[in-house]
Parts: C-alpha cells; structure tokens; sequence
C-alpha cells in the first residue's frame, strides 16, 4: 500500500510535467521543486499553525501554481536548452530556500507532520493510498479534458510551430504560463499528501536529480500521452520497491532507462508512434473495423 | 479609404535596408502581386504587414489604423492572415485540427471559452467543413499535417490562413516547390477564393503565375518599389525587365550559359 501511494504520487507528477513537456513542449527540470513547495506549505501550516490537511491542498495547489506562474513569465524569454538550464537552477534555487529561510526549518527540514484525520479518525494507509488516487484521478480527468479543449490543441500547435501557432492567433506567451501554472498546481497538489505521508520534509528530496525522475519516467512511458505517464510512473515508480537491489542504484538504473529510450525508443513505450503501441494498434484494428477513423492521441 | 495603406516603410537588418520607404496601398477587393527578384524584400514586407516584423520607420495602416510592430497574433484577430513560404503544419495534428484550431478567433482564445471542447464547437466545425472543401482537402481531414505532400501543405497552409475568414489574406510563394502539375489547380484554387472577394496580396517567385492571377502588381527590388500598375504595365515596363535580367544581362545565369553552349 506504501509502494502504491509512492506510485500515485510519482503519477501524478508525471501526468502534470506532462502538461508542459508533452502538451506544450517546453522543456521543464524542475518538477519536484513545485512538488518541494506543496510539501514544504502543507509541512509548514500543519505543524506550525495547526491548519488541517485538507485546508493544506488547495494551498499547496496555490502556492506551487504560483511558483509555474512565475517561472512560466520568466520561460518566455528563453528557448529550449536556456530553459531547460533555467528551470534546473530554479530547482536549485527553491533548495536552497528550504535549506537556508527558517520559515522552511532549515537544512533538518521538517518532522512529525501531523497525520490528517478524517471524520475524528487518524489517516491510515489504505485512506492515504484512497486520497492520492483520488487526487490522481482528478489530475487525469483535467489532464484528458485539457486535451480537448481550446487550450489543449493550441498548446499542441505552439509545441509543433510556435510562429504558425501566434500567425493564426493562438496567444503563444499566455498560454505557454497557463501551462506552466497548471502544471506545477498539480505537482504542489501532489506535495500537499507526500508531506504528512511521509511525516516529514528535507530539503535534499526535492533536488534536481528527483526532477530527473520525474522526467525520466515520462519520457520512459511516452511523452505527450497521458497513458505513456501513468506507465512510465508505474513502472519506474514499483521498480526499486520491487527489486530492492535496484534501491541501491536507483539513478544509476533510471540514468540508463533514460539513455536507453531516448536512444532506441524515444516516443516512450507508450508513446502515440512507439513500437508498442503501433502493435497495439494494428492487432486492434480489425475490431475497431466500421467504428470510422480514430484520433491517434490518447 | 484603402484596406491597407502603408507608406515611408523601411526596414534596415544592421547596414542593410531590406526595405526602402515603401508606399502601397491596397483596396478592399483588390489581388495584388508583389514580384521581384530574390532578394528584392518581398517576404520581408509580408513580415511587416503579418506583425512577424518591426519596421524600422513608416507606418502601416489598416482599415484605418495604425498596426505597425503590432504582434502576429494581434494582427490575425484584425483579420490579417498568411501562409509561409516553407509551409509550417502542426505537424503531430491532423488536418481538421490545424484548421480548427487556426478558426478560434480571439472570442475563443481569449476568453474562458479556451476551455470548452474544440470539436464541439457546430459553427466552427462547419467553418472548417467548408474550408477543407474550398482547398481540396477533405479527404485528408483525418490525416496527420506531418504526412501530408508539398502540394496538400500548401492547400493546408491556405485552408488555416483562410479559417478564420480573413479580410486580407497574403499568400507567400504558394506555388513554389510543387511541381509542374500542381500549379494550374493551385492557380484555381486562388482564383476560386479571390471570387469570394477576399482581398489577397501574392508573394510570388514565378512572375507568369502571380501576373496572371493578380489585377495590380507591385515590382520591389532591393528594397525599393520599381514599378507598380495592371499586369500588361508591369510586363513592359523596362525597369522591370532590367530588375530581373540586369541591364547587361548580368544578373541571370542563363545568357552566359546560352553562350556557352553554342558551338
């Protein structure tokens, strides 16, 4: 149950960082630290002015959607690998917050967060992994309804051709900060239960190396799906708690997944134009036969 | 009063003026043609009008306003549209959906409604209905942008500048890179939404093609606007013919080659 609260956490970042990366393609390291400011609020208001977990949620969704915000406005001056450069030192940057404001509890970071309760009774681990899925199903539900609207296939057409996407009118620099905000919303929502989850928050948890696990699970299951996410989460996600040997190298093994795929696969194992899912595909058509043509994404 | 009137523009890349204090003006209703040789400061004038570019000095005006320096995307909202040169599809979409998502006007994209579903929007659907029918590409409507043929990005390229009925269109080069075979449909293609009365200026490398479509031309060269009047002017006109060829024959590799090859 622990290993599947672990997985819908790593989902649900994964789904939003897909927001961005996959949707809107613009390159973004700096995942966990949105992840980071959620735990470290919901830390913060819970232990130290007694704020319950679930008043801790929407804040964390705040606070962290502020930050993508912000670091979205700053995104519009700069492209590809400056951003990419950019969004790492951000990371490194909100670090060193928790590490040095003592509003953050310094290098020790946070203990003994308080379980949340519901209805007079302490949280157990069936009722954590029960809210975090539900929370992951929030996120795919607005992740997959994103896809149809407006904004969704107009972050599609800027991350396909930017100067196409403003000829036509798409407002190119809002929508890039929309996708920003939204993204890292999500990623604090997820902070929000990693923190009294786990009871307690250090800053080293949420370093650079843990955006590039985030990252390396999305693009090991399939940039721009949903699917490729939730896969690329899971696996990734129950990999080290499976093979416990595995704990040991942890990013040593995602390193290599990472080289690997986008060496040999990088449309991910799920992705729209991978070898899996073209099979998947082709062993389905014949029964989708008559049912009209298909949108390929997902 | 013109749809278009731009006048004293110019446009210097470091040293060099690209565009040199151009005046043009353009009626509602109009075709006009814009031709020269490479080089000559056609696209670059396309830019300006599109907001892709900042004048360096002059001012643009259309249906009345100042728009000069304005963004693309302002400018599409005003009803300014283009096609590039290198056609540029959203590639992972398919057709319908690059033209569905170029018909969202600002009422769409710019208001809460950019979060209700795209393909559900009736009026819009059909718009793009009646778009990919206009262009020939209704049999490619579910196909993806990224496999579509030089020919179909061109008609894709005019289906998205054409979705949100503009009310000037500029089309860059459309006729280039598609082969022998695709220029007379392509030729209809511009005729047919001409007799929608849509104003349309033309960027065009084949001078035959463009004098041919175009009831005005415009000839720029080296920045500057050498000549301008109906097509039959335009041909004559001695400037014109010293543009392209050189006044020696200089500039155009073929009299060289010609006398080459003789015996």
């Amino acid at each position: 149950m622990v290993v599947g609260v672990t997985i819908a956490i790593y989902a649900m970042l994964s789904v939003a960082l897909n927001i961005v990366v996959g949707y809107a393609g613009q390159p973004n390291l700096a995942q966990s630290a949105f992840l980071g400011l959620g735990a470290y609020f919901a830390a913060v208001l819970s232990t130290r002015y007694h704020i319950g977990f679930w008043w801790t949620i929407p804040i964390s969704f705040g606070v962290a959607g502020t930050a993508g915000f912000i670091l979205g406005a700053i995104s519009l001056r700069l492209r590809e690998d400056f951003l990419a450069i950019t969004t790492i030192g951000l990371n490194f940057v909100v670090v060193a917050a928790f590490q040095y404001v003592p509003f953050f509890g310094g290098a020790v970071g946070i203990y003994s967060i308080p379980l949340p309760s519901i209805g007079g009774r302490q949280f157990g681990n069936l009722d954590f992994l029960v809210t975090a899925a539900c929370m992951l199903v929030l996120v795919v539900a607005s992740s997959k309804y994103l896809e149809r609207t407006w904004l969704g296939a107009s972050l599609t057409a800027l991350r396909d051709d930017e100067s196409a996407s403003s000829s036509v009118g798409i407002p190119v620099a809002s929508y890039k900060v929309v996708a920003f905000t939204l993204s890292a919303a999500f990623a604090g929502m997820a902070g929000s239960i990693y923190a009294p989850f786990l009871s307690a928050v250090t800053p080293t948890s949420f370093g650079f190396t843990e955006s590039v696990v985030i990252l390396s699970m999305l693009i090991f299951g399939g940039v721009g799906t949903i699917r490729g996410a939730l896969l690329g989460a899971l696996v990734l996600g129950a990999l080290p708690e499976v093979f416990r040997f595995i704990s040991n190298f942890r990013l040593l093994t995602f390193g290599l997944i990472l080289l690997l795929m986008l060496r040999f696969q990088p449309q991910g194992l799920a992705g729209d134009a991978s070898a899996a899912s073209r099979f998947i595909r082709n062993a389905l058509a014949p029964l989708r036969q008559g049912s009209g043509p298909r949108r390929s994404r997902g | 009063m013109a749809l278009l009137e731009i006048s004293g523009l110019c446009v210097r890349f470091g040293g060099l003026k690209a565009l040199d204090a151009i005046d043009l003006s353009v009626e509602r209703g109009q075709f006009v043609a814009v031709i020269g040789p490479n080089g000559a400061g056609k696209t670059t004038l396309f830019s300006v009008i599109a907001g892709a570019l900042k004048p360096s000095a002059g001012t643009v005006r259309f249906e009345g306003k100042e728009v000069q320096g304005s963004l693309p995307a302002h400018m599409s909202h005003l009803g300014v549209r283009r096609s590039f040169q290198v056609p540029r599809p959203f590639s992972s979409m398919t057709v319908r959906e690059n033209v569905r998502v170029s018909a969202a006007g600002r009422n769409i994209l710019h208001t809460f409604r950019c979060l209700a579903p795209c393909a559900q929007d009736g009026p819009i659907e059909k718009g793009v209905d009646e778009v990919l029918e206009q262009v020939g590409l209704s049999a490619q409507s579910e196909r993806r942008a990224g496999e579509l043929t030089m020919g179909e990005l061109r008609r894709l390229e005019i289906a998205r500048a054409l979705s949100s009925r503009p009310s000037l269109l500029l089309l860059d080069e459309p006729a280039a890179g598609i082969g022998v075979d695709g220029i007379a449909p392509l030729a209809e293609l511009i005729r047919s939404v001409r007799r929608t009365g849509l104003t349309i200026m033309l960027v065009e490398h084949y001078v035959g093609f463009a004098l041919a479509l175009a009831d005005r031309a415009v000839v720029l060269d080296e920045g500057r606007k050498i000549a301008e009047g109906v097509p039959d002017e335009v041909r004559g006109n001695e400037r014109v013919i010293d543009a392209y060829l050189g006044k020696d024959g200089s500039r155009s590799p073929r009299p060289k080659i010609a006398e080459g090859d003789r015996p």
